[in-house]
């Protein structure tokens, strides 16, 4: 009813002078954002920079402070996700919101039972998702369970959830944060074929990439503001990326050749079987040297992470062996974690709030996890706070962690510095070999390039380097050679300056694979 | 900003809360109280009175006190490793076996000065012992320590029963209980020692286990914060996957809390048996291991909070009975609803009101920030 006449449509969703503080923190600062109906609309901005908080104000999580929200050109409030809901307004979050012993229908059906009696509400659902299947191209088996779904039809259920519900407008929070690439893909088909039925799709990301190949229009974010708006077609990432971070970026990274020494780290036919029986590093060999980062590119969950963790001493050798100098790690004789970091050998963990950080820890205690027993950080009786908390600050300033604040507990910094502190902690020990996994996963652009470039003068200081990462990009940015693992397996191994995208995006697959013999079992 | 938006500051956390959830127990208490016809104002003033009214009264609040703080120190330490220690009861009880056997073998021989350590130290060796067997089971065998504890509290129980009636009772004595010490093995009464000092007070069992229990308090909080022991601890107790990754050997650590952990339990030995029965006795530890729970939940796991919170416990032990003295109509069994509604507000409740806190900081804190911002 409040359409207004110069528009021909009513934006699907107008946010007009929002304001969200909390304590001191201005998470948005008179936001005003318009959004058209029908379109793919990207949200950008780093870590912090209110993306979330904006997408929390429009789905009823946060009221805003000011401002007004308009819905398809009506004026609402929305004060939690049931207005949010009634609005037409659905959400996908980056964790999803499922319940993993229960079905697909009985997850769509969770909290829209339609009565006492499930029979009936069941039946709904069942017709619905086939419709909402041939309407978008949904696929997925309504009687399968949460949990013996992969990642990406866990995300789709999240949309049907959404849809089934009667959203026109989707809110997708870092929806591919989570996803392989094909994955990836499929999701960008889906949202295609939401946009031709009218739904209208915010995107929340910082892959400015996913921004280019799918989005109609971009915003972009910056310390609480919206700093731009941008037609998608009218833009490069080179433009995005300086409006996010507020200065130029290199998004290509400057190296010098590598100049490989000797083999630091040798690794002989290793295969790790988990507990059920799966070999999930299956008789992997290679050499590591000096002086050189090592590649390992693979879609998530085809051992690399398993790899890494049988390297750093975390997971048994099954059978097998590798060796740095000093020490051969059997299934005869294993080794711990302590044990290899003593003799050179660091370690930064894929997933850092799972292992390389204590979340209720005082950021100097977690600048020494690993490190606690080190005759710098003790006493003979008692550990020597003032030492640890020198040594963490040091850490922050050589690495530029914000807040500088060795007292802040670990869990309070963006994920960006949280890495930045562990990449600080485990470079610092001037390692002989560095495994580093998913260095820049849910960190922002800043900090991914000032990461790569540490890495990369590590590299010239004479580290061996072993990066695992599912970013193809990121991979073929900082390696010298790589290795390409499927399941379990290295089913080839190119140099970086020969390899592309796609041909290795199709190794990954293991539908191509041109040096496997290069790469015999010693 | 030290905290992240819309964290609560640490003094409403640790401190308003804390007293606001005892402050609603006594409120329902004070309903039950009117409920069977007695003032509760006057409830109150006999129980204040009561526990601390006196020189009398503010010993036996203060030996109450030493136990608790065993209790719940013990309950703490497991907790930072993420244990759920419900044995405190259990290893109580057998780190007064103990100690009751050290003085019985060397109350005749040996001087005071020899004694003491020994009492000390074989009340902490046998508790240490009981939480010793579940600690391993956990680590080693993945047998749940809250169960297997559990268990080895009856099992302590029962063992106990056995060598009272048949092994240590003294020889003549109706009642399970063996000889009394000789005074040489009895641990020094604070009335005592004021006495020396030239202040009389009236006797009360308060006795100089207490000093040992600060010290444990002091003990904890460097072993726990300022120790690489200690961090390992946390770490396993925090994020065990970080400890694997830190080469932390996460058994080991399991079974040297649970250690630990025992070993403070079975210190309630040193006051109960050494500072006031001066004989070993069945069910001397009346509870205090299972009210340790409470007192640690309360204290917020750090000493500190252990102490405030053993206080009140021991003023609630102390003063309810004087209440069910002094009022016929408040039995024993209206005190125990009393440290019941506190357990539950205070342990089992803790953090019913935070999220109410939660709200009123925010729009308490959004004003200001808009005013100094605009």
């Amino acid at each position: 009813m409040n359409r207004e006449s110069s528009q021909a449509v009513a934006p699907a969703v107008e946010m007009l002078g929002v304001c969200k503080r909390f304590g001191p923190v201005r998470a948005n600062l008179d936001v005003n954002l318009t959004v058209t109906p029908g379109h793919v609309h990207g949200i950008v901005g780093e870590n912090g920079a209110g993306k979330s908080t904006l997408m929390s104000i429009l789905f009823g999580y946060y009221e805003a402070d000011q401002g007004e929200l308009r819905v398809d050109g009506q004026r609402r409030t929305i004060a939690s996700p049931s207005d949010a809901i009634k609005a037409g307004i659905g959400m996908v979050h980056q964790h999803f919101m499922l319940v993993e012993n229960l079905t697909v229908l009985e997850n769509v059906m969770l909290g829209a039972e339609g009565g006492w009696h499930l029979q009936r509400g069941r039946q709904q659902v069942r017709e619905a998702l086939s419709r909402l299947e041939q309407d978008y191209g949904l696929e997925v088996d309504p009687d399968a369970r949460i949990d013996e779904l992969a990642v990406g039809l866990r995300q789709r259920v999240e949309i049907l959830k959404a849809l089934y519900r009667g959203a026109r407008i989707l809110i997708l929070d870092e929806p591919t944060s989570v996803l392989t690439p094909q994955e990836t893909a499929k999701l960008f088909d889906i949202l295609g074929a939401l946009k031709q039925q009218g739904v209208t799709t915010l995107l929340i990301t910082h892959k400015l990439r996913e921004i280019m190949t799918v989005t109609d229009r971009v915003s972009v974010m910056r310390g609480g503001r919206l700093v731009a708006d941008r037609d998608t077609a009218n833009t490069s990432r080179a433009e995005l990326a300086e409006l996010m971070v507020g200065r130029k970026v290199l998004l290509t990274l400057d190296k010098a050749p590598a100049t490989p020494g000797e083999e630091a780290l040798i690794v002989n036919a290793v295969s790790h079987v988990d507990r059920h029986g799966v070999s999930r590093v299956d008789r992997v060999s290679f050499a590591l040297r000096q002086g050189e980062i090592l590649g390992v590119a693979g879609v998530s969950g085809n051992g690399q992470s398993e790899l890494l963790e049988v390297l750093a001493g975390m997971l048994p050798v099954s059978s097998g062996r590798f060796s740095l100098p000093g020490i051969e790690v059997t299934a005869a004789r294993p080794t711990d974690p302590a044990r290899l970091r003593s003799l050179g050998l660091a370690h930064v963990p894929e997933d850092r709030q799972r292992c390389g950080m204590v979340g209720s820890f005082a950021a100097a205690e977690t600048a020494i996890l690993g490190h606690q027993a080190q005759p710098a950080f003790n006493g003979r009786l008692l550990s020597r706070g003032r030492a640890i908390r020198a040594h963490c600050a040091q850490l922050m300033s050589g690495f530029d962690v914000r807040p500088p604040n060795p007292l802040l507990r670990s869990a309070a910094f963006s994920g960006g510095n949280q890495q930045k502190l562990i990449l600080a902690r485990e470079m610092e020990t001037r390692p002989r070999v560095l495994l580093v996994g998913q260095p820049t996963r849910g960190v922002d652009i800043g900090a991914i390039e000032f990461i790569h470039r540490k890495l990369v003068a590590l590299r010239d200081a004479g580290a061996g380097i072993l990066l695992v990462s599912v970013e193809l990009e990121e991979i073929l940015s900082l390696s010298d050679r790589i290795l390409v693992m499927f399941e379990g397996r290295i089913v080839g191994e190119v140099t970086a300056s020969e390899a592309d995208e796609q041909q290795l995006g199709l190794m990954m697959a293991n539908a191509h694979t041109p040096n496997t013999d290069a790469m015999g079992l010693a | 900003m030290s905290r992240p938006a819309g964290e609560l500051p640490v003094w409403v956390d640790v401190l308003l809360i804390p007293l606001l959830n005892i402050g609603l127990a006594f409120l329902v208490s004070g309903m039950v109280i009117v409920a069977i016809g007695e003032n509760p104002l006057e409830a109150v003033r006999l129980m204040v009175y009561g526990a601390f009214g006196y020189d009398e009264a503010i010993g036996y609040t203060l030996y109450y006190t030493t136990n608790f703080i065993f209790t719940g120190l013990a309950v703490a330490v497991a907790f930072h490793a993420g244990l759920f220690n419900i044995g405190g009861e259990g290893q109580a009880y057998i780190g007064g076996l103990g100690l009751g056997l050290v003085c019985l073998a060397t109350d005749q021989t040996l001087p005071f000065t020899v004694i003491l350590p020994l009492m000390i130290l074989f009340s902490a060796l046998f508790g240490m012992l009981w939480a010793l067997v579940p600690g391993y089971l956990q680590a080693y065998r993945g047998s749940h320590v809250v169960i297997t504890t559990i268990m080895f509290n009856f099992i302590a129980s029962a063992l106990m029963v056995y060598l009272m009636v048949n092994v240590l009772i003294e020889p003549g004595n109706m009642s399970p209980e063996s000889r009394s010490f000789a005074e040489s093995a009895w641990i020094p009464s604070l009335h005592g020692l004021l006495a020396m000092t030239g202040i009389a007070v009236t006797p009360s069992p308060a006795n100089v286990a207490l000093l040992w229990a600060l010290i444990c308090c002091i003990f904890v909080w460097l072993f726990i914060w300022h120790s690489r022991w200690g961090y390992a601890i946390r770490t396993v107790g925090a994020n065990e996957s970080a400890a694997r990754y830190a080469g932390i050997n996460n058994r080991r650590v399991v079974v040297l809390t649970m250690c630990l952990s025992g070993a403070l339990a079975g210190f309630v030995a040193l006051n109960e048996i050494g500072g006031v029965h001066h004989r070993l006795l069945l069910n001397f530890t009346a509870g205090y291991g299972f009210t340790g729970i409470a007192v640690s939940l309360m204290g917020r796991n750090h000493p500190v909070g252990i102490v405030l919170a053993s206080l009140l416990f021991g003023a609630l032990y102390q003063g309810g009975a004087e209440l069910a003295f002094e009022v016929p109509t408040i039995t024993r069994d209206l005190v125990v609803v009393i440290q019941g509604l506190v357990i539950l507000f205070s342990g089992a409740l803790a953090y019913m009101l935070r999220p109410l806190f939660e709200r009123i900081w925010l729009r308490l804190s959004l004003p200001e920030a808009v005013a100094t911002d605009a």
